[in-house]
């Protein structure tokens, strides 16, 4: 496979390692009420959808970014790679 | 032994003659020859016993699809099994042995096996080896694997080289027949960046193999005229011998390019085999075709083959498998192969064609409308009998029969993206569907167009369209002339009447297996597969699949495409395991790590263990010691006792820096570093989100934003990845940076009581290592030796008084040789991964034995350090219940009440007066050793409720080993208990 570095142009998947779900992304507020519940939830629950996907690659054997890639699971056709770090300030994480 | 089915002609180059062997006999061939070729020359025929009934067998193809004439190619470490003799190129010393048989290929033992054929009918194994099922170990698996098998394997170290590679082209061309040529020149002409890639050594497909004219010349001129073309044109890579042998995500292709399997050794410094990963932006499959066969009684008899086959060895190799051959086809084509036989002076006894309305010819027999009905010869067929169209049996003495059932376009690489072929009830064939691979165009006798100048065409057409995707302007090919018959078929399966019909060869599936599996209700074509194991041999088929699908068509009273096909996956012929691996075997699987003491641990005679990527000391051993256990002991005692030194480098390092570092750390580390002092160091405990401990290190901090990280040498990658994760992708606003500096800094621990006065020794004037000045758990930037930087840390694996000491990792090896000099007046020691391991039991440090992914702060005794002030990873999940139950795992450690008994690490702990089963389990050992110290073995390990059971006599049982004594519960920490060594 091939993965369209938002930095570094279109680079061999074995450079990379694959984490998962970009819902990783999303991770609770440790203070909420249901802090707990949230964690469990982030921390175990994922979608397994047959189609798009999200999903984090890190390239480890080259700039050490995250990044969000948009796959679909059933061709491996890869419609988005995005900066991880981007992906989660327009999302909206605070820290 | 001479020749005696040579033919004049052919493409074999008779100036140069090789001598080989196969078997016990010597033969002669000409360069040009394959295995096959040169042996059919000599009047061989037998060449193989095939899988399950040992028949004698023969070459059935002149290529990569062969079922039978499979040979041990090469001898000794050399020695290649499950080898096609039609593809293996001859040189000279050649050695091949059949395989499959004892004693001899002509008289096999197990030929038994064919008596026996009714009671290995398909599903014989399932049926026959199900119990009882004590017996599956010691009785059936033997036999079958005594019985079964194919060639055998060296079991010696193969002493060649196999490489990988990697390309990248605007096309692919898969075939250098005519279509895959015709594509090439007007890709290569264009200006596109091409590469062309065929199985053969001879590029040119059928071309080599027919008699066509193309454009006033003989094919084989013109194809051989046309790669020297090619080879001219900087942009175009043509490769022989190399088999494009899978279609991966994203255009690329995975080719194996056989460099030296023609050569009795590789020339030196080259490899035998190349693996290339092909990343293309286009590709287009000229695969070409494979002619199929029909299925009738003793169809497998050597000397019965593809008529394709048998014109091919006539044309190309200039040999013959027999003097009087017969034909048998439901096609045009067969007929081909008879006039291309009597123009190489070869009789052709009769053509026995299915069609009632069949060609006629004045030059030899037809026998319209009629099948072959039963065949004789042993060892290689001499008689057919033929079932005539108005009733009656026609005997006819012939030494080949060429059969032609059709052609199959070879749409193996169409298939490996999920797509299925299509059924072309006008061809009787399966052609490539619109769901091809991404960036695959398919041309030439691999979409089903068989004739030589729409298979031109078609590569040519194919070309340019996809030069014209690409942005690149391609004139079309000025097409030479070239024949342009059209296909006739009629669809003729297999003789109905036949009891022992083989579809599949090589693993002996006869057409009553396929009925039988319909019968017990196998109606899928992938449970008939497996059932019956019918495509399943090497070949995968490649001959046999469709006529299989049409037979189990028939018995179901079904169309072949409601059948269905099977799937065709990578790769597309059978590929050595040795270029898979490439260079990486033995301790080249991974790169060797060396710590900056490496050479002078060498000089010192040490012994080195793998950790991770690393080779580290593992102890020292002096003159007269002959167990590691004396080294081992020795560099304790003399660390406890005076000074000891280790190579720590490995120890992951990671640095960093920005004004929200300590945030950073607070946020990994489960314990707080928020408000940990410059200069100062702190243990820092590391958990993964779902609550268990990732790793253990400790936090360094040089400045307010800058912090120096370690790791274990086991985790650092890990965490490294993980600090990333969390820096990027939950924290994206915090202003950190960070970088590994593993490999930056040499890293050394100077241990036990004359650590200072060691150190002292070294460092620069104005450095003061006093107690006072530079308390336990210090840490700065220091000079030593007269102004070399160094990092200073004061912290101890051991136990003991300790520093460790960085340096730039140029000067490690200056550095330990100076330390080992200074600390002469101490009797300072090296030790190694053995004895710190000691001492860290001693001490009940954990390590990656504690830390195994199973465990969590609590269990590791270090729950309150899990801070409820802050948010950190894991420390939400941590307070999952079932993480927290009562009587949870607590560290302690254990002591043989016999002294004298060993403890295993794994060994489980059980309650006094229990029975030992799993139920009772009460925890386990997990890092055992002997201590010098104490005198006596002792262990770390996890108890439930450990903490409250500090005394108690328990059950260590070990019944694998045989191990069951007793062991009192104590505190992890043997020495020291209190921390005075370490604050002296």
């Amino acid at each position: 496979m091939i993965i369209n570095h938002p930095l570094l142009g279109p680079r061999d998947s074995s450079e990379f390692v694959y984490l998962g779900d970009a819902s990783l992304l999303n991770r609770p507020d440790w203070q909420a009420d249901d802090a707990l519940e949230q964690f469990i939830d982030y921390g175990h629950t994922r979608d397994n959808p047959a189609g798009l996907h999200r999903e984090l690659w890190y390239h480890e054997q080259g700039d050490r970014s995250w990044l969000v890639v948009t796959r679909n699971t059933v061709t491996h056709e890869i419609t988005s790679v995005e900066l991880a770090r981007d992906v989660a300030r327009t999302e909206g994480r605070f820290e | 032994m001479t020749q005696k089915n040579r033919l004049d002609g052919g493409l074999i180059d008779r100036s140069e003659t090789f001598s080989f062997r196969f078997d016990s006999q010597y033969y002669k061939g000409h360069k040009g020859d394959t295995l096959a070729s040169a042996l059919l020359a000599n009047g061989v025929r037998l060449m193989g016993r095939s899988f399950k009934y040992h028949r004698p067998r023969g070459p059935m193809t002149a290529g990569s699809e062969e079922p039978n004439a499979i040979v041990e190619l090469r001898e000794g470490t050399r020695k290649e099994p499950n080898t096609r003799a039609t593809t293996a190129e001859l040189y000279d010393g050649l050695r091949a042995n059949s395989q499959n048989r004892w004693p001899s290929l002509k008289f096999d033992a197990m030929q038994v096996n064919d008596l026996l054929s009714n009671f290995f009918a398909a599903g014989f194994y399932y049926k026959t080896f199900m119990w009882p099922a004590a017996f599956w170990e010691k009785v059936y698996e033997p036999i079958i694997r005594r019985a079964a098998g194919l060639g055998s394997l060296s079991t010696q170290d193969d002493p060649d080289g196999y490489d990988k590679g990697f390309l990248h082209c605007d096309l692919l061309i898969i075939g250098g027949g005519p279509a895959g040529l015709a594509a090439a020149l007007t890709a290569g002409e264009g200006g596109a960046r091409v590469i062309l890639c065929d199985e053969d050594f001879l590029i040119g497909g059928r071309l080599n193999l027919e008699t066509y004219a193309v454009g006033g010349m003989e094919g084989a001129a013109w194809a051989a005229e046309t790669v020297a073309r090619l080879q001219a044109m900087p942009n175009v890579r043509v490769m022989p011998r190399t088999t494009v042998i899978g279609a991966f995500d994203h255009g690329i292709y995975g080719a194996v390019e056989r460099v030296s399997d023609h050569l009795a050794v590789p020339e030196d410094g080259k490899p035998r085999q190349i693996l290339w990963r092909i990343t293309s932006k286009r590709a287009l499959l000229c695969a070409g075709a494979t002619e199929r066969p029909i299925v009738f009684e003793n169809n497998d008899r050597p000397g019965i083959m593809q008529a394709s086959a048998v014109r091919a060895y006539a044309n190309r190799w200039a040999t013959t498998p027999a003097q009087q051959v017969a034909i048998f086809t439901n096609n045009d084509d067969g007929h081909r192969t008879a006039s291309d036989l009597l123009a190489k002076g070869v009789e052709v006894v009769s053509v026995i064609d299915t069609r009632a309305d069949a060609p006629t010819s004045s030059d030899y027999d037809v026998v319209a409308g009629g099948v072959i009905d039963q065949t004789w010869g042993r060892l290689g067929l001499t008689r057919i009998e033929v079932k005539m169209p108005k009733g009656g049996i026609r005997r006819i003495k012939c030494g080949a029969l060429g059969v032609s059932g059709g052609w199959n376009p070879n749409v193996h690489l169409t298939c490996h993206q999920g797509g299925r072929p299509v059924w072309n009830e006008a061809l009787a064939a399966f052609v490539p569907s619109g769901t091809l691979p991404p960036g695959m165009t398919v041309a030439g006798a691999a979409t089903g167009v068989f004739s030589t100048h729409s298979a031109l065409q078609s590569g040519a057409e194919g070309a340019k369209a996809i030069l014209a995707d690409l942005g690149i302007k391609a004139s079309a090919l000025a097409l030479p002339g070239a024949e342009d018959t059209p296909v006739r078929i009629t669809q003729f399966w297999h003789v109905k009447t036949a009891k022992r019909a083989w579809v599949d060869q090589q693993n002996d599936v006869t057409a009553k297996d396929i009925k039988l599996a319909h019968q017990e209700n196998y109606v899928s074509v992938e449970h008939l597969k497996r059932y019956t194991t019918l495509g399943m041999a090497t070949d995968q088929g490649k001959t046999s699949n469709i006529a299989g699908l049409a037979i189990m068509a028939e018995v179901a009273g079904k169309a072949i495409p409601e059948v269905g096909t099977t799937m065709f996956r990578p790769p597309y012929t059978p590929t050595a395991m040795g270029v898979f691996a490439g260079r990486a075997w033995g301790m080249d699987t991974k790169p060797t790590r060396l710590t900056p003491s490496h050479t002078w641990a060498e000089e010192q005679g040490a012994v080195f263990t793998e950790a991770g990527l690393w080779l580290r000391a593992q102890w020292y051993p002096k003159p007269g010691e002959t167990h590691w256990r004396q080294s081992c002991d020795r560099e304790v005692i003399q660390t406890r006792k005076s000074v000891g030194i280790c190579d720590v480098t490995s120890l992951g390092k990671i640095d960093v820096q920005g004004t929200d570092a300590a945030a950073f750390l607070n946020k990994v580390y489960c314990n707080g570093f928020a408000k940990l002092p410059v200069g100062k160091v702190r243990y820092g405990l590391m958990l993964r989100e779902d609550g268990i401990v990732m790793d253990d290190g400790t936090a360094a901090r040089l400045a307010e934003d800058h912090f120096v990280v370690t790791t274990t040498t086991a985790k650092a990658v890990q965490v490294y990845r993980h600090l990333e994760f969390v820096r990027q992708c939950l924290c994206p606003n915090m202003d950190v940076q960070m970088i590994s500096t593993t490999d930056a800094w040499a890293q050394f621990a100077i241990a036990g009581p004359n650590s200072r006065k060691l150190l002292e020794k070294v460092v620069d004037d104005g450095v003061d290592l006093s107690n006072e000045a530079f308390p336990f758990m210090a840490c700065g930037e220091i000079t030593i030796c007269g102004g070399l930087s160094a990092r200073l840390f004061r912290i101890s694996f051991s136990g003991e008084l300790a520093y460790e000491i960085a340096v730039p990792t140029r000067y490690g090896d200056a550095l330990v040789r100076r330390l080992m000099q200074a600390g002469e007046e101490y009797e300072v020691v090296p030790y190694g991964l053995e004895a710190l391991n000691v001492m860290r039991i001693e001490k009940g440090h954990a390590t990656a034995n504690e830390l195994n992914g199973t465990t969590t702060a609590l269990n590791l005794g270090m729950g309150k350090m899990v801070s409820k002030a802050k948010d950190s990873i894991g420390s939400k999940l941590s307070e999952r219940t079932g993480l927290n139950e009562a009587d949870a795992l607590k560290l302690v450690g254990l002591k043989p009440v016999n002294p004298d008994h060993k403890v295993p690490a794994g060994a489980h702990l059980m309650t006094k007066g229990t029975e030992v089963i799993a139920t009772n389990d009460q925890g386990y050992v997990t890092s055992a050793c002997y201590s010098p110290n104490l005198g006596c073995h002792i262990a770390l390990g996890f108890l439930k409720s450990g903490d409250t059971r500090i005394g108690e006599i328990i059950r260590l049982v070990s019944p694998l080993t045989g191990v069951d004594h007793d062991a009192e519960v104590v505190s992890p920490h043997f020495v020291d208990p209190e921390g005075d060594r370490l604050r002296a």
